[in-house]
Order: structure tokens, then sequence, then C-alpha cells
């Protein structure tokens, strides 16, 4: 099997100081990854690097395309690399408002990037956008509302009804749960486990909350100052976990 | 015929980075195989690594040396995604403790095995439905979640899902702990049956009874202690 990413030697400074570095691994179809870590342990700008939001200074990010097999995304043409960006690739902001427009209705956003890869009929995209609102829990007779009047978790599953609606095969998310209630977490994790089952997602997670990866997560990276410190089964480095700041980090979780 | 499940030279230990950097042998030489149709119980004394072993086959702890070849796998050595497909497939494990998504009904907990392997909805939830009420599970409950039942219940969801899908092996954490007589006599005729369609499978049980009933041979974990430490 051909992995669907292939990440290798990722390097990325800000002046001196290190962001991430010496990154590698494969990705293969189907496969959850979680990248934990503290803050400043350079998992975002890692998630960006990877996403094509930042270009790193040394590393390679070769991407399985539909068409023309293996490609490196960092040197593909600025074009490409935004197709890409609209249909096989998905990003889920921490923050809503970051992956919205928030001054259109929450059809537009989905129906958005539906047009952004060729449909153009109305009625089409606005049954699609109605379907995707349904499957993330969210009325479709409030499909004509602004963002802007929905609660934090609706706008975050908004978020990702408008990210999956053209069936990427890679998601990347940026604490996908952070800032939101418990029992409003509890709801989107199951609502992106189903769906990373139903559509046989490949996902790359990054997060701070080791109960989120435990739960959605095949496999897992601990980073820590720019460096991965440990990887592997998500379980095994949880309940096993083998480096000096894995062991912190689960030993320091709070038991309810 | 081959072993399903062979242990070779197996040793683990901990070491705690954040504890003065101890290092804690729990394991060392562990050696076993399981034939297919066949159940081994691990006893020792509680902490002599009955669990620890279970878990190093189930590859959830890291063996530190050794091979741990599961169907031909060596997970000891194997990808994340060799170790989760092995999971799925072939080898089956019922702790002690049911870890559920919160919010996901009993019926789906129970079914999600046979759904990962892509067997057809309809299908996983009749059988999901057929083991749950064997288990004595009322039916009024199989609609809610199973983190709000008793812990008995709770034990006999955990042992439907384990037993969902026909896996080549299996690893038991006592799985009669905390059952009554009749869930106890359902729970061992589903190890029975098991081992009948020619499961391979490694068990703990404190119930003696329950052990000389279903296993055919017993493997003494003490054996496996390291030395006493100085």
């Amino acid at each position: 099997m051909t992995p669907l990413l292939q990440v290798k030697g990722i390097e990325k400074r800000y002046g001196t100081r290190i962001g991430c570095t010496g990154v590698g691994f494969d990705l293969y179809p189907g496969e959850v990854m979680g990248i934990v870590g503290e803050s400043g342990s350079g998992k975002s700008t890692l998630l960006n690097c990877l996403a094509g939001h930042l270009e790193p200074d040394a590393g390679q990010v070769i991407f399985d395309t539909r068409a023309n097999g293996p490609v490196d995304t960092l040197t593909m043409s600025e074009p490409e690399r935004r197709m890409l960006g609209r249909t096989d690739w998905a990003f889920v902001h921490q923050h809503a408002r970051d992956g919205l427009r928030m001054s259109v209705s929450a059809g537009g956003n989905i129906g958005e990037r539906l047009m952004a890869v060729g449909d153009r009929h109305y009625g089409d995209i606005r049954d699609k956008a109605i379907d995707w609102l349904g499957r993330v829990e969210i009325d479709g007779t409030r499909v004509d509302d602004r963002p802007t009047a929905f609660s934090g978790g609706m706008q975050q599953r908004l978020q990702i009804a408008r990210n999956l609606v053209t069936g990427p095969r890679l998601v990347f998310m940026d604490e996908p749960t952070g800032g939101l209630d418990v029992s409003v977490q509890a709801r989107l994790l199951d609502l992106l486990r189903g769906l990373v089952r139903e559509m046989g997602l490949s996902a790359i997670i990054v997060t701070h909350d080791l109960a989120v990866v435990r739960l959605l997560a095949d496999r897992l990276m601990v980073m820590k100052d720019g460096h991965v410190v440990e990887s592997g089964l998500t379980d095994q480095v949880l309940d096993d976990p083998q480096h000096a700041y894995t062991q912190l980090l689960v030993s320091s979780v709070l038991q309810v | 015929m081959a072993a399903m499940i062979e242990l070779k030279d197996v040793s683990k230990s901990f070491t705690l980075h954040n504890q003065g950097s101890a290092v804690i042998p729990v394991m060392e030489g562990a050696s076993l195989t399981v034939a297919p149709g066949e159940c081994i119980a691990l006893t020792g004394a509680s902490g002599a690594g009955k669990s620890t072993l279970m878990r190093v086959i189930y590859g959830n702890y890291l063996a530190a040396s050794g091979q741990v070849l599961v169907g031909g796998l060596d997970v000891a050595q194997a990808e994340p995604r060799q170790i989760l497909a092995l999971r799925r497939e072939t080898l089956g494990y019922v702790s002690q403790f049911l870890r559920v998504v919160p919010r996901v009904p009993t019926l789906e907990v129970v079914a999600d095995p046979l759904l990962a392997i892509g067997c057809e909805r309809q299908v996983a939830l009749e059988k999901a439905a057929a083991l749950l009420a064997r288990l004595n599970i009322p039916e009024h409950l199989w609609g809610l979640s199973p983190t709000t039942f008793s812990g008995g219940e709770q034990q006999r969801v955990n042992i439907a899902r384990g037993f969902a899908h026909d896996y080549p092996a299996m690893l038991l954490d006592e799985p009669t702990a905390s059952l009554d007589v009749q869930n106890r006599e359902t729970v061992l005729s589903l190890i029975e049956e098991a081992k009948a369609r020619g499961a391979a499978i490694v068990g703990i049980f404190h119930d003696v009874g329950a052990r000389d009933r279903v296993c055919d041979r017993e493997v003494n974990v003490s054996d496996f202690t390291p030395g006493v430490l100085v």
C-alpha cells in the first residue's frame, strides 16, 4: 500500500529558534494520527507546514494525488496546491471563525466549497448543504442563518461540514474541540469518529487533550521543543510511555 | 499445529524517568505457545505480572526484548497500523473494564468490532442483540450508553463486545469476575464455543472452577519474574 502522505525531514525555523525539526512519518489511508505536546512544542507549526500554510525551511510533504500519484506538495505550483486544499485536503481550525465566512449563510459556507470544485446547480448545492447540516446535527431550517447566529459548538460543526462536503481524503485538525464545553466536545468527537470511519478519512489532529487522542487517533506523536520525542500506537504511548516527557505528560492528567 | 500465539524470551521493564529514573524489571525470559483451540491460564500471585504479560501480547505494553508472535506478526516490532489490523481481525481482548465513547448506545458498542471489519450493519446488530440477550442484558437498556450501567452489567457488555467477532486469538482478563452463576455459565459456554471453532485463548481466572473447566494448561508467570533486586 502507498502511504497517503509521506513526510520527510520537515524543519521550520523562526530566525535562530526552532519551530520544529527532523519530523518524518508515513500516514496511510484511513489512519488517524494525533500530535500532542504542550503549547510551544511546535505541533501547530508542524501542522501548518504540512497543510501548506507555512513554508518549511527543509523537508518534503509527499501526497499521493488522485491524478499523478505521489507528488511533493512543497514544490507544487500555488494554483495546484490551492486546488488540493479545496478538494482532497481539508483544514479544521481551532476557532471556527478562522475557517468560516461569518457574513455568509450556513448553506453558503458549505456551498462555497462545492462551487470551488465546479458544482453550479443551485438546487443541488442547497440540497447537499442541507444534507450536511443534518449530518453534523444542525437543523436544516438554519441553512439561511449566518454562523454569527450559531453557538460555538454549532459553528465548529458547521466548519466540519464545510470541510468534509467535498469528500476530502486528508483532514488536518488544529485543536478541533478546544474551547468547547465537555458535553459539546463529546458530541463533536462522536461525530468526528463516525465520519472518519464512514468516509475512510485520514486525519492529522493536533491537540493537547490526551482524552481526545485516545478516542480518535490510531497513532500518536509526542512533541517537545520542536522535536518528536516519541511515537507509536496511541494506547501504547499513553499506557506505557517510554520518554521522560511523555511520562510527565501522562502522569499530569487530572483524574476526574 | 502451528502456534497462534507464541512468546519467545520476552522481557519487560519500566523506566520511571520522573522518579529518579528507577528501572523496574518486571518480566524476563517469558516464553509460551498457544495452539488454535487451546486455552491456557496465566497464574501467579497478584502483582506477579499476569496482566502485564497480557498487555504485552496485545501490544499495549512495549516489550523490551524478545518476540511476541500473534498469527505470525511480531507485535514487539510491528507498525501501529499492523497492530491495529491484528486487533481488528485476529486478536480480541476482554479487559476488566469497559472503555467506551460517551453517548454511544450499548447495541452499537457491542456491534462495533463487527462494523470495524466491514460486516453488514444489519447482520452486526443482529449478532450484537443475540449476545446481549444471551448475557441477560434487558432489551430496554440496549439503546442506552453502558456508562451508567452497574458493574456487572458493564462487565457483560464488555464480554458481549469481546465475543462479537470470531477472533482466532483471544485474551481474557478475569472474564467471570463479578458474575452470578447463570451468567458465569454463559461466559464459560462462550469460551468453550470459541475453543471449539479453533480460537487460541490466554486467560486470567481467579475462579478456580472456571479455570479447571475451560483451560487446558496453566502457565505460572512467577517463573518469568526477574531475580530479586538488591
